[in-house]
């Protein structure tokens, strides 16, 4: 196995980890932080280095070499979306989405003809995927999809709307959730591949986002989009399942993309405090200061230990749904207090775009609503609490 | 006419601000982040686009120092060297080690592989000395193409573009060579996730300067390290009269 080193040894990361993270800090800090707030200001999908990021391996770390990915664990794709997002929040989303949401469910349920055809072009940056499951009449009840899929001969006909679909106006190829059955309620969900574009199937327009401003996100309307029926993925009725381990694991992509902006208003906070100065001193000397940037660095660390518990669990096989829901949720409250608090440490510079600390503010905030709602993950965590506590 | 060698080492990353150790013998390495040496990472691009053109069939990347250079000879190895040479200098060895004792390793190492080229980096970012390429020319009497902006091979010569005060200067020299890499020679290359996947893999010899029949007994002692004068703000002055009479007065003419 590649991370072969026992959970929580206190020594560093295994060498390729570390070199592997180190690489994806050096594109972070030199391609992507100095276009971040460009990318952001003017709604900019950013594509070449998207692509650029793809032929690193970036945008398919767990796939396997013979299927054009980098054959890297999961804590190495943590860490990647991690320092990817350090850099630009948007483009970390769009790396998570591509290899948590798209490519994962295809690798863990397709068939090796699907895995071909579905995961290896969209690899190399090229192309990117998206995953539809939430719809305008439901988001976090994910069983009542409305969306359906009817068979006519040798097609699936499928039909409904499908919301907030981040990638969606970038992507070659989406992962649609429609029941083929109503009355099954959630056990008559089954899993799509559907090409992009493709008759029948339309975008909604752009969503005007308060962050991640980089990324499309819009409805997808099908209506009347036919598909082979070789495009189901997995069985009859396993949608609701495949969607849900699905988001298992997006969710510590999630969480790496909100600790990757977490640190980035630390980093921007803490470069402050040395430098303004106020009463005298540089205000890094005030105990207000002070106190503020150690809840920040506890808030950060905490949840990435976590994200990296719930990341080398998964590598290890074993069951991680608990803290996969605590990393995300521990990540994306800390995203959201520390951008906040990066903001009250630069006062009325980080209210300005001259300085990122806005940017990160807006970006972090999504983090505590998509692929699962804070308040969701509060139900995950105590579901497989109060299981383990059972009498 | 296969094989080149690369040298590659490990330092101070260039974003630390360094600080010198209380009792003034050197500056803090302790917990400080390394990184290559940002001309080596230049000349191991070098390397690894003649081998991707087909000039060379193999590249070695070599590093003298403790244990940690070989994650350096690591990250060549993912940015595309095929193997890595470790030259084991620990200790007071390596405190003391300077571009006369790592040039006479190179020296045998060029000429234990039978290199027909050997690319470094123009200087190191630590020390800034700038004279490694050239020595390790010296001691093979072999000729050298020093801040290389451009690195064309032609048959069994090399043509080298080097950046002089004057501008640019070209010369053409027979191999086997030694060039030495300016900051315009070309843009490094990321390490790809697969190729650091495949570093792995790759081999490391490990070897001390003893068995290259290598003496690193410094003949240089360091007595003394000090951090540069804060630098003091400047004095404006209205005409040029007065501009005269300050310089005058400070001495400096």
């Amino acid at each position: 196995p590649f991370a072969s080193f026992l959970l929580f040894s206190p020594g560093p990361l295994p060498e390729m980890h570390q070199m592997m993270r180190q690489t994806c800090r050096d594109y972070a800090d030199r391609e992507l932080a100095p276009i971040a707030g460009k990318l952001d200001k003017e709604h900019l999908f950013p594509a070449q280095q998207v692509h650029e990021l793809g032929s690193m391996g970036v945008m398919a770390v767990e796939v396997p070499e013979e299927l054009g990915g980098a054959g890297m664990d999961y804590l190495a794709y943590a860490l990647a979306v991690e320092e990817i997002s350090r850099g630009c929040g948007s483009t970390g989303c769009v790396v998570s989405v591509n290899n948590s949401l798209y490519i994962g469910p295809i690798l863990k349920f397709g068939t090796q003809e699907q895995k071909e055809q579905w995961i290896t072009p969209f690899t190399t940056g090229e192309k990117v995927g998206c995953f539809a499951l939430s719809e305008p009449g439901n988001g976090s009840d994910a069983g009542a999809a409305s969306t359906s899929a009817r068979q006519e001969g040798d097609e699936w006909v499928l039909n409904g709307t499908k919301a907030w679909i981040t990638n969606s106006w970038d992507a070659s190829a989406v992962v649609v959730f429609a029941s083929t059955d109503k009355s099954l309620k959630h056990k008559g969900i089954s899993a799509f591949l559907v090409p992009m574009p493709h008759p029948g199937l339309s975008l909604g327009k752009k969503e005007d986002k308060l962050g991640i401003r980089a990324t499309s996100t819009a409805n997808i309307i099908l209506d009347d989009c036919r598909i082979p029926l070789g495009n189901m993925l997995g069985s009859p009725g396993a949608g609701f399942k495949i969607a849900m381990q699905t988001l298992d694991s997006g969710r510590i992509g999630i969480a790496s993309q909100a600790l990757g902006i977490a640190q980035a208003a630390l980093d921007c906070a803490a470069d402050y405090a040395h430098k303004r100065t106020a009463f005298g001193a540089p205000i890094g000397k005030l105990q207000a200061v002070q106190f503020k940037l150690a809840d920040m660095a506890v808030a950060v660390e905490s949840a990435r230990l976590l994200t990296w518990k719930a990341a080398m669990l998964k590598d290890a096989k074993k069951p991680f749904t608990k803290e996969a829901a605590m990393a995300k949720l521990a990540a994306s409250e800390a995203a959201t207090f520390c951008s906040h608090q990066s903001i009250q440490v630069l006062g009325g510079m980080g209210y300005v775009t001259d300085m990122p600390a806005e940017r990160h503010y807006r970006d972090a905030r999504i983090t505590e609503i998509y692929e699962g709602t804070s308040e969701i993950q509060r139900l995950v965590i105590a579901g497989q609490l109060l299981k383990e506590n059972a009498p | 006419m296969s094989r080149v060698l690369v040298g590659v080492k490990r330092v101070i990353d260039y974003a630390v601000k360094v600080r010198v150790k209380p009792d003034h013998s050197g500056v803090v390495t302790d917990g400080v982040k390394h990184s290559m040496n940002p001309f080596c990472e230049i000349a191991v691009e070098e390397a690894v686009k003649l081998k991707e053109k087909k000039l060379f069939k193999e590249v070695v990347a070599v590093s003298c120092g403790p244990a940690q250079a070989t994650e350096t000879i690591r990250t060549a190895l993912a940015m595309g060297c095929d193997r890595g040479i470790h030259v084991e200098v620990t200790g007071k060895d390596y405190e003391s080690l300077g571009p006369l004792q790592v040039s006479k390793i190179f020296a045998a190492l060029a000429k234990k592989e039978e290199a027909s080229l050997v690319i470094l980096g123009k200087q190191a970012i630590d020390d800034d000395c700038n004279q490694t390429g050239q020595m390790t020319a010296a001691l093979l009497d072999w000729p050298q193409g020093t801040f290389a902006s451009e690195v064309e091979i032609e048959g069994d010569k090399v043509k080298v573009v080097r950046e002089i005060d004057g501008g640019l200067e070209t010369i053409k020299i027979n191999m086997p060579a030694v060039v030495t890499a300016d900051l315009r020679l070309n843009t490094p290359r990321y390490a790809t996730l697969p190729n650091i996947m495949k570093a792995k893999k790759k081999k490391i010899a490990n070897m001390k300067p003893a068995d290259l029949g290598v003496d690193i007994v410094s003949r240089l002692e360091v007595l003394r390290v000090d951090e540069p004068p804060t630098r003091l703000a400047g004095v404006k002055v209205e005409t040029v009269d007065d501009l005269v009479a300050k310089l005058k007065e400070s001495g400096t003419i």
